[in-house]
């Protein structure tokens, strides 16, 4: 006879000291854990109503501009700093982490049209309605000793003049040439008076020109003929050029994958193109109720932040059609430009209402210092999510948000107005004769022609 | 030198059958971790949806792999077993004998309790199997630490007490007595008066959902949520009255057995049993779920024990015997008991095909009430009409425990945590279903075609609804017999209808279809003139 039974010593299986930690032991068997996947879903659906409690993304608001802020820009070299324009020439440097002016720069006449710092964070070229491009030497030792004596404004390196108000500026990536848009696209030089290149296809102004992060020569341009042009520095004319049904009032491109941009259009959507295909978008991000007036993607590639005339910001992940998060305040105005922070993890908005306002990327984040314990928590609680996200209880709670009452019956009457068009070319297209009527999809029906 | 090849060449051939084994026994414990089948994508259109799906699988496969190996270090400890040699029997292997192969820490474990006075006794364990609840008869309630053997607490209630079970945790308990259901604390203070049950006959708890279920004399089933208090389901089970009831650990169903030969199962959320099925010609007299949930156990008084496969609600095993407790190990060892006898089936094959393992025969005239296995021990504990009594079974328990799921070492510090966190993840009692792994799937809309008599049937039925409506009376001269039928004729005709076109549509689908497939057949030169034209 062979016999043998579980005896356990409970020296084995319990600490010697108080100081010890206790002994921990594992058993996988799904035998021992039962239900567990009612257990699971339990905890994905408080996990998610937990997000909402916790959901305070705004965390402050930046007051000291006496006008509408424009523009502004991040410096690629300091994380917690940000430039900001506003409409009545006024430049302002901001510490984010204790949103306060470090220092100003005057000089504008008009509106501050368009900010953008060179890439070593030297550099801060800002051009306006009073038709000067003027440059501002940032380099962090200059801003410092400002900040310590009690005069803290800067005088501009250069001043240069145009024949047009400008109104928008974009520095290279690498390089130190720079753009600015107006009636024609410019591209000026640091060290040179007069812009060294021009641009110009048809009449109508520019209004937004971005340079491509990867490809240092390339860059796009949205103009008020609602074209999106396409420009190449080593070419003497334009490489191409579409029409749209409204225009674009700004584009990013997206830092990960530098052959695509999102252009953010006047009817309230924003599309995404790849470069090298113009004549369909590769996705359409739909929910704003307004026009889209800004738009700046996170250095992740993954996502981008929206600003809105209709008073919000959202954000959006690169390929969805639909906004993950919306962002509001009953004292916020309109929205004239969005940023994101230099890690990913902030948004700032300057809207009409003179403020620029910190909001967190991901609403319900744990700021501060995150105990190991607490980020396993959060992983575990974030990979639950994801494995019941299509369960319906856990997605109404987790899709919905509260909305403004304004944009909350605009967004009914848009769906409405969208409902009826294709009711409308669907009996269109059932009473007449048979393919005489296509239907476009909506990634193709707002382009109108693609120029070469 | 051809000869030193050749054993090369074995040497190389054995090699890798040696990994086969390894492989074997891996996908064997792989299995395990896999919680069934991977599913198939194969008719699935959207490619990106497939190409997500696909990689979670992998993942899935991942994580059971990985499970799969840390058992060799996260497990260390190997399970009990009795092993019969040359011409032994395990079931003539009798406590003594076995009580002189192990060791002194397991002696601790078989003893009798002797208490012949206020018997007989009832008692349930706390999921860890560290602390035990006695109850007897006459109004003695007591808890007593099973691992070094000391009586916590014991109470004179001086009332019957027909069944005891633990709460969440050892803190609680609670107790079927007369008239109420009382709980009770480790002090032995009672908690609350639970008036809702009425004399409850047996008592079982529901640790995932905070439920306690009894049944009373009437045969009415209570759910009660103990952390609210609130009575979650109240149903009359309008077949007498019972006291065979058990919980189904895999999905929280509860399990009743009758006298006229029925079990069915519960769960709070409806008011009709889910499952009624016939498993005896005579009383119930006991019922027991494999913890797996695929298998239930049931005696019935006609002298036969069965065992059920509960995914297909077929008999697996008819044994003959008298049985008036069962339970199932957490290893699937089958424990019954009657008289003053046990026994304890094995399923030695693997193949649900239980046999007898061991037997205990207790002092005669001992009547066995209860049996209960210790979880994560190789402990049987015996409740009888003399007290209790527990013995030693090899291969009956789980030797690895997990600490967050049941630790019998467990701190206070450890339990209050524990508490907290069971309380985070109570489920609610819709959870309560026959298969808990629907949960978080989606419910398929896709509906087959009916089938020809099915179709029939519904036009037969139609057709009856138009023969059976009254005409209204009409005017003179259009009320005539003739016009009635004619009238009648049409009804029916108009209710035909859309079914004959539907017949015609499907119809025509096919020929067209069988044309288009024969367009391509070359016809011979003869016959080309009457093909179809092709329209260009």
């Amino acid at each position: 006879m062979k016999v043998k039974v579980i005896s356990r010593s409970v020296d084995e299986f319990t600490r010697e000291r108080s100081q010890d930690l206790q002994r921990v032991f594992r058993n996988y068997d799904p035998n021992l854990r039962t239900q567990e996947k009612a257990v699971e879903y339990v905890r994905a659906l408080n996990a998610v109503k937990l997000d909402k409690i916790f959901a305070r993304p705004f965390i402050g608001a930046m007051d000291g501009h006496i006008d509408g802020v424009s523009c502004m820009a991040k410096n690629p070299t300091q994380l917690k700093w940000i430039f900001s324009g506003a409409m009545d020439g006024d430049i302002r440097l901001w510490d984010i982490a204790s949103r306060r002016t470090v220092c100003q720069f005057p000089g504008h006449q008009g509106a501050v049209r368009g900010l953008t710092v060179s890439t070593d964070g030297r550099m801060l070229v800002s051009c306006g309605t009073d038709c000067t491009v003027r440059l501002w030497n940032t380099s962090v030792d200059n801003l410092m000793e400002l900040g310590h004596s009690t005069k803290n404004s800067v005088e501009p390196a250069s001043v240069h003049v145009g024949k047009n108000a400008f109104l928008a500026v974009d520095h290279q990536w690498d390089g130190e040439l720079f753009a600015t848009a107006g009636a024609q696209v410019d591209i000026w030089n640091h060290n040179r008076s007069e812009p060294i290149n021009s641009f110009q296809w048809g009449t109508d102004s520019v209004i937004s020109v971005r340079f491509n992060p990867g490809e240092p020569n390339l860059l796009v341009a949205s103009a008020s003929d609602r074209g999106i042009m396409l420009y190449d520095l080593r070419m003497a004319t334009p490489v191409t050029k579409m029409i749209m049904m409204t225009k674009t009032n700004s584009i990013a491109w997206n830092p990960m994958e530098p052959i695509n941009f999102t252009a953010a259009n006047e009817d309230g959507n924003c599309y995404s193109y790849d470069a090298r295909k113009l004549d369909e978008a590769k996705c359409v991000h739909t929910d704003h109720v307004s026009a889209v007036m800004d738009i700046d993607y996170s250095p992740t590639g993954r996502e981008f932040v929206t600003g809105s005339y209709d008073r919000t910001v959202r954000l959006f992940h690169y390929n969805s059609g639909h906004s993950r998060e919306i962002y509001h305040t009953k004292r916020m105005q309109r929205v004239f430009c969005v940023k994101f922070s230099g890690d990913g993890s902030y948004v700032i908005s300057g809207s009409d209402d003179t403020n620029l306002r910190l909001w967190k990327a991901k609403a319900s984040e744990q700021l501060g210092v995150v105990l190991p314990r607490e980020r396993k928590k959060h992983e575990y609680h974030a990979a639950i999510k994801k494995r019941y996200m299509h369960l319906p209880e856990v997605k109404r709670i987790a899709r919905h948000r509260h909305l403004p009452k304004p944009i909350y019956k605009a967004a009914a009457l848009m769906r409405a107005m969208a409902d009826a068009r294709k009711r409308k070319q669907e009996r269109r297209k059932a009473h007449s004769a048979p393919g005489s009527i296509t239907t476009q999809p909506l990634r193709r029906r707002r382009i109108i022609k693609e120029v070469e | 030198m051809d000869e030193a090849q050749d054993n090369h060449a074995i040497i190389t051939k054995k090699k890798p059958s040696a990994n086969q084994d390894i492989s074997d026994e891996l996908d064997l414990k792989i299995k395990k971790y896999l919680r069934g089948e991977a599913a198939s994508f194969e008719d699935l259109k959207d490619r990106k949806l497939k190409r997500q799906l696909s990689v979670r699988e992998e993942l899935y496969g991942n994580a059971a792999k990985a499970a799969a190996k840390a058992e060799k270090w996260l497990m260390p400890n190997e399970g009990g077993y009795l092993e019969a040699e040359g011409i032994e029997k395990t079931w003539r292997i009798k406590q003594e004998a076995i009580a002189k192969e192990v060791g002194l820490v397991n002696l601790r474990n078989q003893y009798d309790i002797v208490l012949p006075d206020l018997g007989p006794y009832t008692l349930d364990f706390t999921s860890s199997g560290r602390y035990m609840a006695v109850g007897g008869r006459k109004g003695h309630l007591g808890i007593v630490d099973m691992i070094n053997l000391n009586l916590i607490k014991e109470i004179q209630v001086a009332e019957t007490v027909r069944d005891v079970v633990f709460l969440h945790n050892e803190l609680f308990f609670a107790a079927a007595q007369k008239k109420f259901v009382y709980m009770y604390n480790r002090d032995g203070t009672e908690i609350r008066c639970l008036r809702e049950h009425g004399a409850a006959l047996k008592l079982q708890f529901l640790k995932n959902h905070f439920l306690l279920a009894s049944v009373n004399k009437f045969g009415q089933l209570h759910y009660q949520d103990i952390t609210m208090g609130e009575i979650v389901g109240n149903f009359r089970t309008g077949l007498g009255r019972t006291n065979v009831m058990q919980v189904n650990p895999f999905n929280a169903v509860v399990g009743l057995g009758h006298a006229g030969g029925t079990v069915t199962m519960w769960k709070p959320t409806s008011s009709a049993p889910l499952v009624k099925m016939l498993c005896h010609h005579g009383p119930v007299s006991a019922l027991a779920f494999h913890p797996n949930g695929h298998l239930m156990a049931t005696a019935g008084k006609e002298k036969r024990i069965k065992l059920w496969d509960l995914r297909k609600f077929e008999p697996l095993q008819t044994l003959t015997g008298h049985a008036n407790t069962l339970d199932f190990s957490q290893k699937g060892l089958l424990a019954c008991g009657v008289g003053s006898f046990v026994q304890v089936l094995n399923d030695v094959s693997g193949t649900q095909n239980y046999s007898k393992y061991m037997t205990h025969s207790m002092a005669k005239g001992y009547q066995i009430g209860r049996l209960a296995f210790r979880p994560y021990e190789d402990v049987l504990a015996i409740g009888h009409s003399m007290g209790w009594s527990s013995i030693l079974i090899p291969g009956a328990g789980e030797p690895n425990f997990d600490t967050w799921v049941a630790n019998p070492f467990e701190t206070s510090k450890q339990r209050r945590e524990k508490e907290v966190r069971s309380l985070l993840d109570k489920l609610p009692p819709e959870t309560i279903m026959l298969d808990p792994s629907k949960i978080g799937t989606v419910k398929s809309t896709y509906r087959e075609k009916p089938t020809k008599q099915e179709r029939e049937a519904e036009v037969e039925a139609a057709v009856e609804a138009a023969k059976g409506t009254k005409l209204k009376n009409k005017t003179k001269g259009r009320n005539k017999p003739g016009k009635k039928i004619q009238k009648k004729q049409d009804a029916i005709a108009r209710v035909k209808r859309p079914y004959l076109e539907e017949k015609i549509n499907e119809e025509q689908k096919i020929s067209h279809k069988k044309q288009k497939t024969g367009e391509n057949i070359d016809l011979p030169k003869s016959l080309q003139r009457f093909a179809r034209k092709k329209s260009s």
